[in-house]
Formats: C-alpha cells, sequence, structure tokens
C-alpha cells in the first residue's frame, strides 16, 4: 500500500509551460551599478535610489542563514540576473487593450483571465510577470472606494508620502540576508492602501509569474490598512519547469493601524522540480505584520510548490487586544524542502495568536515547522494557542517541528498541542472498498487533513487549494 | 452471485483458509459463524480484496466474473460491499462528502448519472433517520468521534446509500444495544428483495432471529465444517463449537 501511496504523489506540474516574450533582461551579475540600474529603470526618485543603496551595502556584510532545516547547494548571486522585462512593457500600457495579447495568454492558460468580465467576480488582479506588474484589473471600482491596488513601482512615483512611511518600517532593510537584498533589487509588487473605516468592496490578489531564464525574482509588497478597515488580500505564484534552480526572494510588509483587519492568503505554487529533485524555485521570503490596537492580521497559506522554502509569515502584536492568526498547510514531495512556521510578538496586553499548521509529507520529501512565540514583559493577559499537525503519506519522507516559546510575563497562557500521523492502509482501505480510485483516496483523506486551514481561505480558492493539493499529490499512490 | 471453490488464503506466513467452498445465490441470506480466529473476517477482506491477504489457490467468481482478478474499488463498484467489524476514523473528511463520492463511483459503474449535491443530501438525510442516526452525523468527519454502535450504523447506512448486489456484514451486531440491532436488522430485511445476497457473520443467535437465514455455515479453522439451515444456529447457541471440531477431527 505504502508503494501505491507513492506512486500517487507523481504528476505533471501543469504550470509549467514557458511562454516565448521578447525580454529586456539584465546581464548576470549584482553590484551597486546594478541596484543604480534597476531604480533608473524604474525612474524613482533619489531618495528610493538611496534606500536601496543603504540595503545593499548592508547585504554585502551579511551571511546568508543556515540554521533552517533545508539543504541545498550554495547559490550564486553574481549568476543571477536581477532585472528582466517583457519588452512590449517598455511603453508602459495605459489599458488592458494596449497589454502584449501573449501575455494575456499566458495569465489565461494559468486559469486568470485578466479581462475584467471574464475574471473571478468580485476578485482583482495585479499580474506580475518577472520584474513588472503587467495590468492591474478593477482600478477604476476600486479608486471609488478610495482604495488604492497597483504596482508599488507606480506608488513611489504617485504616493510618495505613504510608501516612504510605511516601506521597511516593518521588515527594515537589515532584517536579514533575503531580506536586504530584496530591499536592494526588488523589482516590482503590489501596493494597497485602505482608507480609514472602508471595507475594501472585494478581494485582492497579485499573481506572480517567473517566466525568463536565471533570473531572481525579488517581488515587495506593501499593505497599509487604517484605522478600521478591512481588506482580504490573496497572492499566487507559478513558474515555467526548469532544470536549474531559480531564486524567489520576496518582501510583504502589513501594516494594520487600530481596529483595522487583514486577511492575507497565499497559494504558492512555485515550480518544486522534477521526481529527481532537478530544478525548482528556491523560495525564500520575509512577510511580516505589525498589528496596532485591537487590529488583526491572519495569515493563511497553502505551500505546495518551491523546491526549497523558508518562510515564516510573523505578527508583531504592538497594540493591546490586537489579534494574530496564522493557518498553513505545506505539503511537499519528491525532494522538495520546505521550513515553515511563524513568529508571534507579543507585546501590547491581552494580545492573543493561533497558530494551526499542518505538514504534509510524502516522496522523499522533508517539511518542518519553526515557530516562535515571545511574550514580552508588559504583554499582561496575553495568550497562545499552537498545533502542529504531520501527516506523513509513505515512510520515506519526514516532518520535524520546532516550536520556541519565550515568556517574560507569568500571565501569559501558551497551549501547544502536536500530533504526528500517517495515511494509514485501513483509511485507504476504507476509501477503496466505497467505491473510490487510490488517488481520490489520498487526496481526500488529505484535505481532510487540511480542513481547519481551508476555511479561512476564500471560497473560491478554498476550492483551488484542495484541487492543487489533489495535482501536487498526484502519483502518490498507484 | 458468487461462487468460491477451494479458497487458500494466507496473510504474511501463515495459511488461514483452507480449501473453502461456498456458493450463494441471488436472494440468499447465509449466516457464518465460528470461533474466534476462525478465518470469518479474513474471507470478508480475501473477497474484498485487502492488501496483505493472498489468494495462493482457488477461484471466485462474482457475478460471472473473476473476482479475483479485479482492483478492490472494481469489486466495491461491481456491487460487493463489505460492513466492517472495526470501522476507522477519517478526521477531516465529512460523512457526506465521502458518501456523496462513494455513491457517484457507483453510479458512474452503473452508467447512472451523477446525483445533484442537493438531490444527494436529501436522500442521505432520509437514510440516516432509518438507521437513527440524526443528521448531524452526516457533517461530521467520517466515524469521527462516533460510539462504536454509531460506527456501526453508519455502515448501514453506507450499505443502504450503495445499494450493493452482495453485502458481507461482519459483526454488524456485536457492541449493539437492542434497539440498534433491530435497527440494523430492520435496514437488512428492507434491502432483502429476492435478489440482494447477504454473508452475515455474527456470533450471536439472537441477530438471526430478526435477520432469518437461508443458510448457516459454520467455519472453523479456516474451512466450513459444517452447514445447515437456521435452526444450526440454535443447536450452536446451545451447544458451542466443541462438538463440531470433534467431528471434524
Ligand atoms: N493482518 C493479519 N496479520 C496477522 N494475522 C492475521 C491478520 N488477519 C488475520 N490474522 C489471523 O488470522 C486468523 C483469522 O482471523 P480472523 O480475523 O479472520 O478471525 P475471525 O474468525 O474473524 O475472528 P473473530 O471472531 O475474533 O472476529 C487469526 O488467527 C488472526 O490472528
Ligand atoms: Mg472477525
Amino acid at each position: 500500500m505504502t508503494e501505491q501511496v507513492e506512486s500517487l504523489i507523481r504528476k505533471d506540474y501543469a504550470a509549467g509551460f514557458h511562454t516565448s516574450i521578447e525580454s529586456d533582461t539584465l546581464k548576470p551579475g549584482l553590484d551597486e551599478e546594478v541596484v543604480r540600474f534597476i531604480s533608473a529603470k524604474k525612474e524613482e526618485p533619489q531618495w528610493m535610489l538611496d534606500w536601496r543603496l543603504k540595503a545593499f551595502r548592508a547585504w554585502q556584510e551579511m551571511e546568508e542563514p543556515e540554521w533552517a532545516h533545508v539543504h541545498y547547494p550554495d547559490i550564486n548571486f553574481q549568476a543571477l540576473s536581477y532585472y528582466s522585462a517583457p519588452k512590449s512593457m517598455a511603453d508602459k500600457p495605459k489599458s488592458l487593450d494596449e497589454v502584449d495579447p501573449e501575455l494575456l495568454e499566458m495569465y489565461e492558460k494559468l486559469g486568470i483571465p485578466l479581462h475584467e468580465q471574464e475574471a473571478l467576480a468580485g476578485v482583482a488582479v495585479d499580474a506580475v510577470i518577472d520584474s513588472v506588474s503587467v495590468v492591474t484589473t478593477y482600478r477604476a471600482k476600486l479608486e471609488e472606494a478610495g482604495v488604492i491596488f497597483c504596482p508599488i513601482s507606480e506608488a513611489i512615483a504617485r504616493f510618495p508620502d505613504l510608501v516612504q512611511r510605511y516601506l521597511g518600517s516593518v521588515v527594515p532593510q537589515r532584517d536579514n540576508f533575503y531580506a536586504a537584498l530584496n530591499s536592494a533589487v526588488f523589482s516590482d509588487g503590489s501596493f494597497v492602501y485602505i482608507p480609514k473605516g472602508v471595507r475594501c468592496p472585494m478581494e485582492l490578489s497579485t499573481y506572480f509569474r517567473i517566466n525568463e531564464m536565471n533570473t531572481g525574482q525579488f517581488e515587495r509588497t506593501l499593505i497599509v490598512a487604517e484605522e478600521g478597515s478591512y481588506v482580504s488580500y490573496l497572492e499566487g505564484c507559478t513558474a515555467p519547469m526548469r532544470d536549474e534552480n531559480q531564486l524567489h526572494a520576496a518582501v510583504v510588509e502589513l501594516v494594520a493601524l487600530d481596529d483595522a483587519q487583514i486577511k492575507y492568503s497565499t497559494v504558492q505554487n512555485w515550480y518544486p522540480g522534477d521526481k529527481e529533485g532537478k530544478g525548482g524555485i528556491y523560495n525564500f521570503v520575509t512577510k511580516r505584520g505589525i498589528c496596532h490596537r485591537n487590529a488583526r492580521i491572519s495569515w493563511t497559506q497553502v505551500e505546495t510548490g518551491s523546491a526549497v522554502t523558508w518562510k515564516y509569515p510573523s505578527c508583531i502584536l504592538k497594540g493591546d487586544n490586537s489579534v494574530g492568526e496564522f493557518y498553513s498547510v505545506a505539503l511537499t514531495n519528491n525532494f522538495q524542502q520546505a521550513d515553515t512556521g511563524t513568529k508571534m510578538i507579543h507585546i501590547g496586553k491581552n494580545t492573543s495568536s493561533t497558530i494551526i499548521a499542518k505538514g504534509i509529507s510524502a516522496g522523499q520529501s522533508n517539511s518542518a515547522y519553526r515557530g516562535l512565540v515571545r511574550i514580552n514583559a508588559g504583554a499582561s493577559g496575553a495568550r497562545n494557542f499552537t498545533q502542529c499537525d504531520s501527516l506523513l503519506i509513505g515512510d520515506r519522507c519526514g516532518a520535524h517541528t520546532f516550536p520556541y516559546i519565550e515568556s517574560k510575563n507569568s500571565s501569559a497562557v501558551i497551549e501547544h498541542e502536536a500530533t504526528t500521523s500517517k495515511v494509514s492502509d485501513d483509511q485507504m482501505f476504507l476509501c477503496q472498498q466505497r467505491g473510490l480510485d487510490a488517488e481520490k483516496a489520498v487526496s481526500m483523506i488529505v484535505n481532510g487533513f487540511c480542513r481547519e486551514v481551508f476555511k479561512e481561505l476564500p471560497m473560491e480558492f478554498a476550492v483551488e487549494a484542495g484541487k492543487l493539493l489533489e495535482v501536487s499529490l498526484e502519483g502518490s499512490v498507484g | 452471485m458468487l461462487d468460491i471453490r477451494n479458497l487458500n488464503a494466507r496473510v504474511e506466513e501463515t495459511e488461514i483458509l483452507r480449501n473453502l467452498s461456498l456458493s450463494i445465490k441471488p436472494g440468499e441470506v447465509h449466516a457464518i459463524m465460528g470461533p474466534n480466529g476462525a478465518g470469518k473476517s479474513t474471507l470478508g477482506n480475501v473477497l474484498s480484496g485487502r492488501p496483505g491477504y493472498e489468494v495462493t489457490s482457488g477461484s471466485v467468481e462474482f457475478n460471472g466474473k473473476d473476482l479475483l482478478d479485479m482492483e478492490i474499488e472494481e469489486r466495491a463498484r461491481a456491487g460487493l460491499f463489505l460492513a466492517f467489524q472495526y470501522p476507522v476514523e477519517i478526521p477531516g473528511v465529512s460523512n457526506m462528502e465521502f458518501l456523496k463520492a462513494a455513491v457517484d463511483a457507483r453510479r458512474k459503474h452503473l452508467d447512472l448519472p451523477e446525483l445533484s449535491s442537493f438531490d444527494f443530501m436529501k436522500i442521505a438525510r432520509e437514510t440516516s433517520k432509518r438507521v437513527s442516526l440524526d443528521a448531524a452525523f452526516l457533517k461530521r468527519g467520517v466515524n469521527e468521534g462516533f460510539s462504536g454502535g454509531e460506527k456501526k450504523r453508519n455502515e448501514i447506512m453506507q450499505m443502504m446509500l450503495l445499494e450493493p448486489n452482495l453485502c458481507i456484514l461482519d459483526e454488524t451486531d456485536s457492541g449493539l444495544d437492542i434497539d440498534a440491532l433491530q435497527v440494523v436488522a430492520e435496514g437488512v430485511n428492507a434491502m432483502r428483495d429476492g435478489k440482494r445476497s447477504f454473508i452475515v457473520v455474527t456470533h450471536y443467535q439472537r441477530l438471526l432471529d430478526f435477520i432469518v437465514p437461508d443458510h448457516v455455515h459454520v467455519l472453523a479453522a479456516g474451512r466450513i465444517v459444517k452447514s445447515g439451515g437456521k435452526e444450526l444456529a440454535l443447536e450452536l447457541e446451545a451447544k458451542g463449537y466443541g462438538w463440531l471440531e470433534d467431528e471434524v477431527a
């Protein structure tokens, strides 16, 4: 049966095609000139260039972190190209009609139609390919509500005060090796601003796509929710199948001011590499949010892609009564490795956090949950509940849990639960005896295991996530 | 319906079923009794194709097809149903979703159109009522946190929804209170339509008062050592199995 389960986890990566779009790609290598080039290409103001250069100088003095439970060959940062843009974007299209049809077709193929009338009802999309944002839909409707949703490059030009005020306020330039790199060379990403008291009228979504070879993708997302506002945001990611590894190092910063709420959901499906472990994306991401008084940030992530994932969406619970939540499903298959989890930093009084992390390992993959719950001395009445469940498919994979708890306040209540289970032969047999084939049985059992997390996703995406798991598991039973 | 000829089967290295032959006609109810460890559950497992049970010789024909040549799910879709002695839990998978997937698979095999979620929900609710399970059980995870008796009733509900041709009930009566026993028996009796056949494995004559069998077999040490009519069950209740083992020896 184990063998059967394992062969079910072998299936093709559906998003693995490459679109031939003529691109302007910078020659590989990284030095100050490259940083200046990117900034100039984006026609950035001086303050932005200075900010990048500061990050670049910090990065040069930093070392790549090695503490994560992942193994990969050294990355040659000089062999990567740090900027690539579709040629047709050189003279920025003003509307969808001016966008290269090849690009639109590519997104169509990925199931993300960018024509508003065909798009998912009620979801505005910012599509980013390689280093630039291609198009943002529903802008007019959002502007009516006062919501700003645009490429960050555009925000730098149009809303310099907002960007200057908040960029790097949650993840400083020298926060860590990859964040510093991102700060120096980030090329695009999304900017969201929700004014005071506004409930964003639709889901916002950014769709990232790496297309060119040997390019790194470094996007930067900044979401600011003013007092009493609400926004739900979703990001999706895919890349073509390639034999060589590609680097993705993003930074996401969330600012939830008093009484605001941000729901941030990720369905990450970067190319995971082939069955032998060749190729795939290295996904090194820094995501962090800050909650002011009574604010709430929820991170929900479904991670099925990438060869190596290193990612810890975190919450700084600064304001009293603020709430941080982390719901995660991380699935690894074949030779994938994931080291993911969260950090909940309790600073304000009566702050509370919930962590539900589900790890699924199949094939010869390894997944690790790494979580930090820190209760500062002033955080009286803080609470945390953590639940980590691991599900193993087959017997050549591994799951590891590294919970760190630091409490400096004796009134804090911290609960931690952890379980490890297997897809049992008896469960498989029950399903099959009722007429389900092995693939359907595994995906059903795995979906059941993830239920608590999926219910946190926006409806349309919960269905997508379920399907994605099914595809990612294909071949794990035969 | 089912024709088992000289079946030998083993688990790991141990021979469990030895030269077992049994023939079941459409509409018949066969009761199988016998001491613990005789091989009753093994028979159900072998017929349904459970991994780990290896047939070393013999044949089984199911509605004219070579049953042993079919995959587990093909056997199920073709109408072979096993009600488990110990039903397992599948956390997080709602009973409703599970039942729908099972019924969809069966209907597809029969070339029937898929039921809409709405229609299925209606049928599922009615069926749960028939086995005295509150409709809330449909939303809970498959067998998740169900009591022993609730699990057994859930098995019967699945049987009713799937409308199999051959139902193998492995000690569905054990652990049931008297009311639940009646529920199960009524369920089975309602499904006796002259075409559908049953293999009822039990240790207790009591069940056979409610589900009256056409044949009773005693399975001991992997073979059928005695067959008779429904009165054999009464005799076993009075005398136990000892006398049979002597007879065989
Ligand atoms: N998976 C298995 N691994 C090892 N031995 C097994 C396995 N399944 C069955 N057996 C052995 O086969 C024999 C028959 O078991 P089986 O479960 O068929 O008996 P049974 O007649 O159903 O008994 P009971 O009345 O207790 O349910 C027993 O000796 C049992 O230990
Ligand atoms: Mg038994």
